[in-house]
């Protein structure tokens, strides 16, 4: 008991973030049921999440990005507010016990009181574009490849296309929206493009659109199943400050800083997005958090 | 860098369907399997290999609880692999035609035709064409005299094989009654006969021989000229000339699932669900399951509680549901459901669909409900006293508008009713006071004063059209052309006009089409199966699906086989007359059925079986409620 004791801590609000790798089959489970699946899969788990109020209380979670159908990922977010907690080790593998297959929990952090959900912070997300094995390649060699990319983006002062919304078409101006283009190959020998996209609220680009364009511009015939897309990072802008309120800003601020110079200690040149992960910490093993206002009113 | 990548590899489970075709049809999820608590097995280590279907679309199949049941059983064996198909939507079925795409099984995504056995679930004979279409798809030959020891063993069960005479072409064999008995025996018998060297045909005549299987290839039936029944007799000596239910009378120490599968789409039943009993004690003439699930059979409560907290606990489900016939009638309810919501965590909620509207129910409903979304349900089935005396419908007017006034006092305003019209018997005043009743107890709310009810009530009254089904005391009953169904309905509509509180009133009825098909194939014999397949040729699937429903193809397909639907359906059989069904023993003696169908024509009512035993027959089964009284 006394050492159970020593080991909890209380906090105010308690705030999980957790990524999540979607791959195999589990590219066609879309974003709706992908959220039904967490809701029942952290039930599973036993992971004390906070319900809302009133007369259907449900679980307060909330999603960054939401992922289409057909795309795989290695860095999906959502948040959750937990009642109490066990460490970030110890409720990765309760999680993971209960997954489908193609379904990878990867970090469960918990956030700074004053971070906003990851949704109204999403910037830009990171993607890999490859063909498909069981096509015969149209991107041709890595140099080739490369060459097309430097004349798309790189030597390109825009790139119009036309954005179909729901109620009307727009001409966009692709180019600063791409932070990022390039020809890569992994090590599996899969060649294709990578894409540092804008994303979130500000203006969300999804990669079909960047492919569609690159296709268009090299001659190639665009057929979107041809290619995987894979996701492979979410990201928040740091020059933005997430918070309201000038006591929040401050106490941001704050922790930006303190994360600025663990970073720095570590040797690691601070980037302009991080990764909507690193904005949290892991709960270290054997210590358990609870939430004050739970506990007071037990 | 890439660590999905090396995870992918890892993964050897390849999909039937490319993305290509995945991504083009409605809801993929429900062709790639790996559902939460699904089996995996490597295949290549067991003997028996078993695709378990429900033909209709993934949502519904998922939420059946028989298939979650046997599912559990079957892969509880080492020796057996039990996987499951459902129908595909129209938009695959046109694909895999098109393209010549065998259909597969869930877990594996393996070719249907590779396995040993096909279960196919019969629920409802609206599914009939779904069956051809698994068949069909499958590509495997619908009528099992022309399969082949390539072709996996057809197998049916469900509450429509009380009367598997229509599927007898296209079934190798049926299993008549509770699944939990008799499989063990039959996969026994299927593994000794592979290692016996013996085929299909020597697999069939054995299996005709283990109680509640019913071979239909090993029966011949004659019919008299005017059409009905000469004589309906086993081809072989050694083949049993009756086919007796099997039942599992010991449901607390059987076999219950407690990791049912959790699909990724949401399914019909997205919950828990407790079967806390099977049968019922009630004894309404027009209900098939009050009667082939007889005896009552309570399961014990201890279990249920255990079953409840880890059915939850391992498919992280929000709800929990519990499913009987009648749910008020399990004797240890107030246990059950104090433990349930005592108990409860956070975030779950309990449904109690089948529950009697009194005292005791209101207030656990109030525990578990929201007043002001919920809804009550009444199910008088007849709207005068007299014709709820002929159908043995043990409510009374007095109980409905006690219940609902206790009700609106409690705070709820909105009743669902729920009628059949079509009756045997019945007049225009019975029709007539359907509404009425409704009117009754609209006057019943607004008997609240105005400053303690919530403004209007909300009074729904659905009619279905009553099919006559086997093993019910209506099976000798007629039934009507279509329009006299339809001119039923407009009597009641017409009728509700003319109420008080018709602004409080609102009526739903039906199409006629489905009861009439609903009726030739409930009491049809072989006969009818050549329209069956006419249908499916035609373009018939999903028939109870409205918007696939083509009541004109059916009716060429009847006129293409020269079947009449009017012998089926506008005649009173006479109780002398052999049925198709006959061979068949539920438990439930023809003397029995006889006496409930002249006394409902007496309009007398019969006690329920805890009020008095009135020799049904299903006492032979030496337990359930039949031994409630002796203890």
């Amino acid at each position: 008991m006394a050492a159970e004791l020593h080991l909890s801590k209380e906090v105010s609000a308690l705030n999980i973030r957790i990524k999540f790798q979607k791959y195999g089959v589990m590219k066609f489970i879309g974003h709706l049921d992908m959220m039904r699946y967490f809701q029942k899969a952290i039930r599973r788990a036993g992971i004390d999440i906070a319900y809302s109020e009133g007369y259907s209380p449900h679980q307060i979670m909330s999603f960054a990005a939401p992922l289409g159908v057909g795309v795989t990922s290695d860095g999906e977010y959502f948040d959750i507010t937990v009642n109490s907690s066990q460490s970030s080790q110890k409720s990765i593998e309760a999680l993971n016990q209960v997954m489908a297959e193609g379904v990878f929990i990867l970090e469960y952090k918990k956030l700074p009181d004053t971070a906003k959900t990851s949704m109204s912070l999403v910037a830009a997300a990171d993607y890999f574009i490859y063909e498909k094995p069981e096509y015969t390649s149209i991107f041709g060699e890595l140099q080739e490849l490369s060459e097309k990319v430097q004349d798309f983006y790189k030597n390109s002062k825009e790139i119009l296309i036309t954005k179909q919304t729901k109620k009307s078409q727009r001409e966009l101006d692709l180019k600063p929206l791409i932070y990022e283009m390039k020809a890569i190959e992994d090590s599996f020998s899969r060649r294709g493009l990578f894409l540092k996209l804008s994303a979130g609220s500000g203006e969300n680009i999804k990669p079909e659109l960047v492919l569609e364009s690159f296709c268009q511009f090299c001659g190639i015939p665009y057929d979107p199943l041809h290619f995987q897309i894979h996701r492979l990072e979410v990201y928040a802008k740091l020059d933005e400050i997430p918070v309201k309120g000038e006591k929040e800003r401050e106490s941001y601020q704050k922790y930006l800083n303190h994360l600025k110079k663990v970073w720095k200690q570590e040797g690691k040149r601070f980037p302009e997005f991080l990764p909507l992960g690193a904005l949290g910490r892991d709960i270290p093993d054997d210590s358990q958090i609870c939430r004050l206002e739970k506990t007071m009113t037990e | 860098m890439i660590l999905y990548i090396e995870l992918e590899r890892k993964l050897m489970r390849k999909l039937a369907l490319s993305d290509e075709i995945l991504l083009k049809i409605e809801k993929p999820a429900r062709y790639i399997g790996n559902e939460i608590n699904s089996i995996k097995k490597n295949p290549d280590e067991v003997d028996i290999r078993f695709a378990m279907c429900f033909p209709d679309v993934y949502e519904i199949g998922m939420s059946h609880l028989g298939i979650q049941i046997l599912y559990d059983m079957f892969n509880q064996r080492q020796d057996v692999y039990c996987e499951r198909v459902y129908s595909p939507w129209s938009d695959l079925h046109k694909l895999m035609k098109e393209k010549q795409i065998p259909l597969f099984t869930l877990e594996t995504q393996s070719p249907v035709k590779s396995m040993d056995f096909l279960g196919i679930t019969i629920q409802y004979e609206m599914c009939y064409t779904n069956i051809l279409q698994i068949l069909d798809l499958s590509q495997i030959p619908m009528l099992a005299a022309e399969r082949t020891e390539e072709d996996p063993l057809v197998i049916g069960g469900g509450p429509c094989t009380y009367n598997p005479e229509p599927l007898a072409d296209f079934f190798d064999l049926f299993y008549i009654g509770e699944g939990e008995t008799r499989y063990p025996d039959l996969f026994e018998l299927y593994k000794s006969n592979q290692a016996a060297g013996g085929g299909r045909k020597e697999f069939l005549r054995a299996a005709c021989k283990l109680p509640g299987i019913y071979v239909p290839s090993l029966y011949e039936v004659s019919y008299q000229e005017n059409g009905q029944i000469a004589s309906f007799h086993p081809k072989y000596e050694d083949v049993p000339a009756t086919v007796k239910k099997e039942i599992e009378m010991d449901l607390s120490h059987t076999c219950y699932p407690r990791k049912p599968l959790v699909p990724f789409i949401k399914a019909t039943q997205d919950r828990v669900v407790l079967e806390i009993q099977r049968g019922c004690i009630r004894g309404c003439r027009f209900c098939q399951a009050g009667m082939i699930y007889r005896p009552t059979r309570e399961r014990n409560v201890d279990m249920l509680k255990e079953c409840a907290h880890t059915m939850l606990k391992n498919t992280g489900h929000e709800e929990i549901s519990l499913s009987s016939l009648s749910s008020s009638d399990y004797s240890q309810l107030p246990e059950l459901l104090n433990d349930l919501i005592e108990n409860k965590e956070q975030g779950v909620n309990i449904s109690l669909p089948s529950l009697r509207i009194d005292a005791f129910s209101l207030e656990v409903m109030k525990k578990v409900q929201d007043i002001r979304k919920s809804s009550l349900t009444f199910a008088p089935e007849a709207g005068s006293q007299r014709l709820r005396n002929v159908i043995n419908k043990g409510l009374t007017e007095d109980v409905i508008l006690e219940g609902a006034g206790l009700a609106f006092e409690g705070g709820w305003q909105k009743v669902k009713l729920y009628f059949m019209l079509g009756l045997p018997t019945e007049t225009e005043e019975d029709q007539k006071e359907i509404p009425r009743l409704a009117d009754k107890i609209a006057r019943r709310y607004y008997e609240i004063p105005k400053d303690k009810r919530n403004g209007k009530c909300q009074i729904t009254i659905s009619t279905s059209f009553f099919v006559p089904k086997p093993f019910t005391p209506f099976q000798w009953a007629s039934m009507f052309e279509k329009d006299e169904y339809l001119s039923r309905a407009r009597i009641v509509n017409e009728e509700m006009k003319e109420q008080l509180n018709r602004k409080s009133l609102k009526y739903n009825w039906h199409e006629a089409d489905v009861t009439v098909l609903e009726g030739v194939f409930a009491r049809g014999d072989r006969r009818v199966g050549q329209v069956l397949q006419k249908a499916y040729e035609k373009g018939c699937i999903f028939d109870s699906w409205s918007e696939f429903f083509d009541n004109q193809k059916w009716m060429e397909a009847f006129l293409d086989c020269g079947v009449s639907i009017d012998f089926y359906n506008l005649r009173t059989r006479d109780t002398d007359e052999i049925l198709p069904w006959d061979f068949i023993d539920c438990g439930v003696s023809k003397e029995f059925l006889k006496r409930e169908w002249e006394r409902a024509q007496r309009e007398e009512i019969t006690l329920n079986c805890r009020q008095q035993c009135n020799g049904c027959g299903a006492a032979s089964f030496k337990g359930g409620v039949c031994l409630e009284h002796q203890n």
